[in-house]
């Protein structure tokens, strides 16, 4: 098993949920597929999806759902 | 009761904006700041910053505990809740008021009815005010919203009761579609803002739009004219112009009286502006709604007028009476406004947070740029994407065109982005010289990818190449 961090690719308010009324995309423990959507990063009202690019098992996350992230800052850990 | 100590509620240009008008007043300023915010150019103008919360406007700008605890501590006796925000939430100012502190705006029992907007257009129609043929209030289900729409006339426009900022809106053609759309639309509202009250209105295609500024003291209102901004991208305004050009004489004084007798129908406080659409076809102008606030495009109607609504603001806060009478606000000349946002015309304007690493600001005659940038900033990622405001008031709408295309030719921002090139593309534009443009022509042009376009017009080489320096950053 090999841990993986994923890192945020732009700035921005990081979401864990499509909505505050939705279910978040992922919680730790569930797999990962290439193409899911982790999260959602806001910049200036505009949302850019955070797609997984590598499959595994979500085992953390670094940021909370609403915190401001910096490009290149962890935001997941995946196992694979 | 004059105000001694203002909290500046807010972020950006505006708070900038505030900032000034105090320390003229010989107010002192409190800026309220996020975690993202301790280096913004506001926070270095103040006499003192106070932390409100993180980054997160919910946690921050948006936590009104938050922010009338700060203003508290730090001894201030009003707030200024800018645009925006918690600037028309009148539950925010009530609880200012229940804390001893004065706000910057009107009641909020005015916030509370102006923004309720089948309210509002009760309040119009029983003012005389007319208003876009619609439907009677609140339509509970698709049935009788199908039975409105009857009266009303198609295309109708559906839109949310607590809605905004053109969110929520949707428009049908017949009855089918309406009765698809309606559910959706009342979901939509009540995951949005938490009411899913829906109202209808006619649709008018190739509408301008057209807003009245307001100043009430809560028993006296004027008008200080009006001002058109019917270029629009994505129903955000983009470029402002005072007073309309597409008004006759006659129409403007009919529109401006119109404003003015909802205003003192409502006993009006401080600065507020009532939208409306026009159908330049018809000559008819109706009320859609009022916002309770200063607006981001304030400035031209400043420039064009002399007066300083942002001052007058809070002088009627602090208790004073509307010295100006109608017959001294006087219309001179022509003002026109481009907003200056993060956002890279190019690319779909999507938005670029990034340092400033290089600012030259635009200058001479008639010239105004309300900005929050300076050199060296780092505009952060999680506010709205703009800059600034670039002004030209001139004698006549030719000259303050030709004066804003030369001040967006001075203008340079290194390091991020800016969306002044779409402004000189369209200061070049032969609908936008005459004036023949609606509330949709921006959208449809840009279809037209015109900002992709390299061609080189002879005698326009050399701003053509300072926009291509610019661009390659």
């Amino acid at each position: 098993m090999t841990k993986t961090t994923i890192e945020a690719p732009i700035p921005g308010t990081f979401y864990r949920a499509p909505s505050p009324e939705e279910p978040v995309f992922k919680n730790v423990g569930d797999a990962i597929a290439v193409g899911d959507t982790v999260g959602l990063i806001e910049v200036m009202k505009s949302f850019t999806p955070v797609v997984a690019e590598a499959a595994g098992t979500l085992v953390a996350f670094h940021v909370e759902n609403e915190d401001a992230v910096m490009a290149g800052q962890p935001l997941y850990d995946l196992e694979a | 009761m004059a105000i001694g100590k203002i909290f500046v509620a807010n972020r950006g240009e505006i708070a900038v904006r505030i900032v000034r008008a105090a320390q003229e007043l010989g107010i002192a300023t409190v800026q309220a700041v996020s975690a993202a915010d301790e280096t913004m150019l506001a926070a270095r103008l103040a006499d003192e910053t106070a932390k409100v919360g993180p980054a997160h406007a919910s946690k921050s700008y948006l936590n009104a505990d938050a922010l009338i605890a700060a203003a508290l501590e730090t001894g201030c006796d009003a707030v200024h809740p800018g645009y925006g925000f918690l600037s028309e939430n009148a539950a925010f100012a009530a609880k200012v008021e229940a804390a001893g502190l004065i706000f910057i705006g009107p009641k909020p029992e005015t916030i509370a009815k102006m923004g309720d907007k089948a309210e509002a257009r009760r309040e119009a129609q029983l003012a005389g005010v007319p208003t876009v043929p619609g439907s009677d209030g609140i339509v509970k289900d698709a049935a009788a919203a199908q039975a409105a729409a009857g009266a009303v006339g198609y295309p109708v426009m559906i839109k949310a009761a607590a809605g905004g900022g053109g969110r929520g809106i949707r428009i049908a053609d017949d009855a089918d579609q309406l009765a698809s759309l309606v559910p959706q639309a009342s979901a939509e509202a009540k995951a949005a803002f938490g009411d899913g009250g829906l109202y209808l209105e006619r649709f008018v295609r190739r509408a301008r739009h057209v807003e009245v500024q307001i100043l009430g003291d809560g028993e006296r209102a004027i008008h200080l004219y009006e001002r058109e901004c019917s270029l629009q991208r994505r129903r955000q305004k983009v470029w402002e112009e005072a007073p309309a050009a597409c008004l006759t004489p006659g129409q403007r004084e009919e529109l401006c009286a119109s404003a003015v007798k909802l205003a003192e129908r409502v006993a009006y406080r401080g600065a507020g502006t009532l939208e409306y659409l026009f159908d330049e076809a018809s000559g008819e102008f109706f009320f859609i709604e009022m916002n309770t606030r200063i607006q981001v495009e304030h400035p031209v109607t400043e420039m064009v007028t002399g007066v300083d609504l942002v001052a007058w603001m809070i002088r009627i806060a602090g208790g004073e009476k509307l010295s100006l009478s109608q017959a001294d606000v006087a219309l001179r000349g022509h003002a026109v406004e481009a907003r200056i946002n993060a956002e890279d015309p190019a690319a779909d304007f999507r938005p670029h947070p990034g340092t400033a690493s290089a600012l030259e600001v635009p200058g001479g005659m008639g010239v105004r740029f309300d900005t929050m940038l300076y050199a060296g900033y780092q505009v952060p990622p999680f506010y709205d994407s703009l800059l600034g405001k670039l002004i030209a008031h001139a004698e006549t709408r030719e000259a303050a065109i030709a004066r804003l295309a030369r001040a967006l030719g001075e203008l340079t921002v290194e390091g991020l982005p800016t969306t002044a090139a779409l402004h000189l593309a369209l200061t070049r534009n032969d609908d936008v010289r005459r004036s023949a443009f609606h509330t949709g022509w921006l959208e449809e042009w840009l279809k037209g990818r015109p900002l992709a376009d390299d061609r080189v017009e002879p005698g326009q080489a050399r701003m053509d190449q300072t926009e291509a320096g610019k661009e390659g950053r």
